[in-house]
């Protein structure tokens, strides 16, 4: 129906653009509210959840109790609940999404509901009703073979994980942690200072466990779950592995202030968990008896707490890579991602610094006097400002990757360091060669020292 | 284990204590930060205080990598593992440069230890900074600032000033095409480019500084230095070694206005 036809019929209708993106965002955010019943929860685009609650569910009185406390969550959101439970994660989503007529169980019930639920495509679907098969009983008295046979062995699979004959594997939204601890509270909590309180006693609880184990966190990860279904989650990483309770706390803290939205916490917090989503092998630390104290691990700390406050990218380290070209020569690396330290080259002995202190990237265009074809530069206009040189060595003639390029090209590089009349030293490089290239440009790519 | 260890740091603490009320602890303070100059460390009293903050103004934009690099070499010189924080704003690499760790490594300097911190603004980078100065553990945090700085009040600096002393960490505040104002800095100097020695060929030389002490907390002011880093050495030392003629008083009156404007 056209989008005017429906005007006309009802002229009180509301038009909303169909917004996928946001629905896939919302569908996540209860996807994650959901991780209250269980840790496996998969998403079923657009519209659906799986929930794996083997194990869980009388936690919350049993199936009908559990169902209630969703019902009532998702009817103050808003939202109309239609579930259905199942032996294996197929047989309940096609319950769920064809209701089928009662039945004295479940087995009978999946047996009467409509091949449809197979998910095939139109055409073998009405070949399939025409053939007076349309129930999934109706196929299962079957032989499979005839079934492959005639509709592939999508077909056969599809109705084997129904019945519950093949495995139906679930792929959950996020991973079980190792390590997680959950408090849940009658009353839910109404602001956020109690909640980190609370927060606190649950990385203690973690951090035992973690001890136990010899292991410590390297990510963790908070989430506060809403009274009314909606669940907000604070992560926090740092570069080495860590179980101090008072460490890991600050860094929560630190994020909460750099958050731009605070949480908000609505009708109040009714549980939270903290997961601690990777592991890493850390020793039970020993105290040095005469008062000193650990100092690398103090800038370690101090650049954890810098990167979850401006950004974990916003701490670096710099690696070595093993290139010529001199802007690719060093990687800037996130510190947390840093590798172990990698020796860097070695300068000669007697000479001067052969490479900047500063490197311009991308390199600053220059004007230059200069002889051709490769003479040293004689003066140069850089910024504006007209500096003659006085001293220079070069060129360093540094070729291009060819063996990197599709083209097998690339401009020479020819270096060199010159210094002026007022004793700063620059480094310059012309980009190309004469028979290269017809008139070669000159930049400017570092300042030394 | 927890209840152990904990009962072993109760009793660290009451060592603390009684280790403290018997004699005085050496106070943090009284490190130095020496450059391997003999004259220039003992004309400072030992070099520059640990602990304080020294104030390093670019005398032109262009001298910046000059300033940058003596910082840095004064901090990273010797050896040692303690890690050195480099503060900046994030639009100083597209204004200075970026940080490039072989050239750090040709001056001796070892990149790895090197830690950078880039904030988004200068504000920001202030609040680093006391969180930098707090840290007890490295060589000294370098905060490199470009213009004016109006954020570094003498609030600020106080307060920068406490947190260092308490840590025992040095704070090197490079400040580039800005003019000195009054600050708590226990040292302020300005810093160029000096003329390198001339090697064979016409080649420029081990780099050098051109130092000028515009005040110092605890003596005159006025001293001016010329000194060349020795990459072999690990230290600073004279540039006249080969009885270079160069010219030192006229310089800055030789300069064009044109690499002002720059």
């Amino acid at each position: 129906m056209a989008l005017a036809d429906a005007r006309a019929r009802v002229p009180a209708l509301t038009v909303v653009p169909h917004d996928p993106a946001a629905d896939a965002a919302w569908l996540d955010r209860i996807a994650q509210g959901c991780a209250r019943y269980t840790p496996l929860v998969a998403l079923d685009a657009p519209d659906g959840l799986i929930l794996d609650i083997a194990g869980a569910a009388h936690l919350f009185g049993g199936e009908a109790g559990l169902v209630a406390d969703a019902a009532m969550r998702c009817d103050r959101l808003g939202m109309t609940l239609r579930h259905a439970f199942g032996p294996t994660a197929d047989a309940a989503r096609a319950l769920a999404r064809h209701p089928a007529p009662p039945a004295p169980d479940e087995a009978a019930a999946i047996r009467r509901l409509p091949v449809a639920v197979l998910e095939l495509d139109e055409e073998a679907t009405r070949a399939l009703v025409r053939a007076g098969l349309k129930t999934i009983g109706d196929l299962a008295n079957r032989p499979m073979a005839s079934l492959a046979a005639r509709f592939g062995t999508g077909a056969a699979t599809a109705l084997r994980r129904i019945l519950g004959d093949a495995p139906s594997p679930l792929d959950p939204r996020v991973a079980p942690p190792p390590v997680a601890a959950e408090r849940r509270f009658a009353e839910p909590l109404a602001s956020t200072p109690p909640a980190m309180e609370v927060l606190a006693d649950l990385m203690d609880e973690a951090a035992g466990q973690m001890a136990e184990r010899g292991k410590g966190g390297r990510a963790f990860r908070a989430t506060f779950f809403r009274s009314d279904g909606l669940a907000r989650t604070i992560a926090v990483e740092t570069g080495q592995p860590v179980r101090d309770v008072a460490t890991v706390m600050r860094l929560f803290a630190e994020r909460l202030d750099a958050l731009r939205d605070p949480i908000d916490p609505g009708f109040g917090f009714d549980m939270i968990r903290l997961a601690v989503p990777r592991l890493e092998a850390l020793g039970v630390s020993q105290l040095k008896l005469e008062g000193g104290a650990v100092r690398r691990g103090d800038v370690d700390a101090l650049a954890d707490r810098l990167a979850t406050r401006l950004g974990r990218g916003r701490v670096r380290r710099l690696c070595p890579a093993d290139t010529h070209i001199p802007e690719q020569a060093q990687l800037e690396l996130p510190a947390a991602d840093a590798p172990r330290p990698e020796r860097w080259p070695e300068p000669e002995a007697g000479e001067p610094p052969l490479r900047p202190f500063y490197l311009f990237d991308p390199p600053q265009p220059i004007e230059v006097i200069a002889e051709v074809p490769d003479g040293p530069p004689q003066r140069f206009r850089w910024r504006r400002a007209l500096h003659a040189v006085r001293l220079y060595e070069g060129p360093e003639r540094i070729a291009a990757e060819w063996w990197r390029r599709r083209d097998n090209k690339g401009l020479t590089r020819d270096y060199y360091r010159v210094e002026d009349v007022q004793g700063r030293r620059y480094w310059l490089f012309r980009h190309g060669l004469y028979d290269e290239k017809a008139d070669p440009r000159w930049y400017i790519h570092g300042l030394f020292a | 284990m927890r209840e152990s260890s904990s009962s072993l740091a109760g009793l660290r603490r009451r060592v603390a204590r009684i280790a403290a009320s018997g004699a005085p602890s050496v106070r943090q303070s009284e490190r130095w930060l020496a450059s391997g100059h003999d004259r220039f460390d003992a004309a400072l009293g030992g070099g520059l205080a640990a602990g304080r903050i020294h104030e390093f103004f670019a005398a032109d934009p262009l001298d910046a990598a000059s300033a940058a690099a003596f910082a840095a070499l004064l901090a990273l010189r010797g050896g040692g593992e303690a890690p050195l924080l480099w503060l900046r704003t994030a639009d100083a690499g597209r204004k200075a440069g970026h940080f490039y760790a072989p050239g750090l490594a040709e001056l001796g300097g070892d990149p790895n230890r090197l830690l950078l911190v880039e904030t988004g603004d200068a504000k920001a980078l202030l609040a680093a900074a006391n969180d930098a100065v707090r840290c007890a553990g490295p060589a000294a945090a370098v905060v490199e600032s470009h213009g004016r700085l109006p954020a570094f009040d003498l609030t600020a600096g106080r307060r920068l000033a406490l947190g260092a002393r308490e840590a025992g960490t040095t704070l090197f505040l490079l400040r580039i095409a800005a003019e000195p104002v009054p600050s708590v800095a226990e040292t302020r100097w300005q810093v160029a480019a000096a003329p390198s020695r001339e090697l064979e060929a016409r080649a420029p030389g081990a780099p050098a500084f051109d130092l000028l002490l515009l005040r110092w907390r605890a003596g005159p002011a006025g001293a001016r230095w010329r000194l060349e880093w020795n990459r072999d050495d690990q230290a600073f030392r004279d540039p006249a070694l080969s009885g270079a003629l160069l010219p030192l008083a006229p310089r800055r009156a030789l300069e064009p206005r044109g690499a002002a404007a720059a």
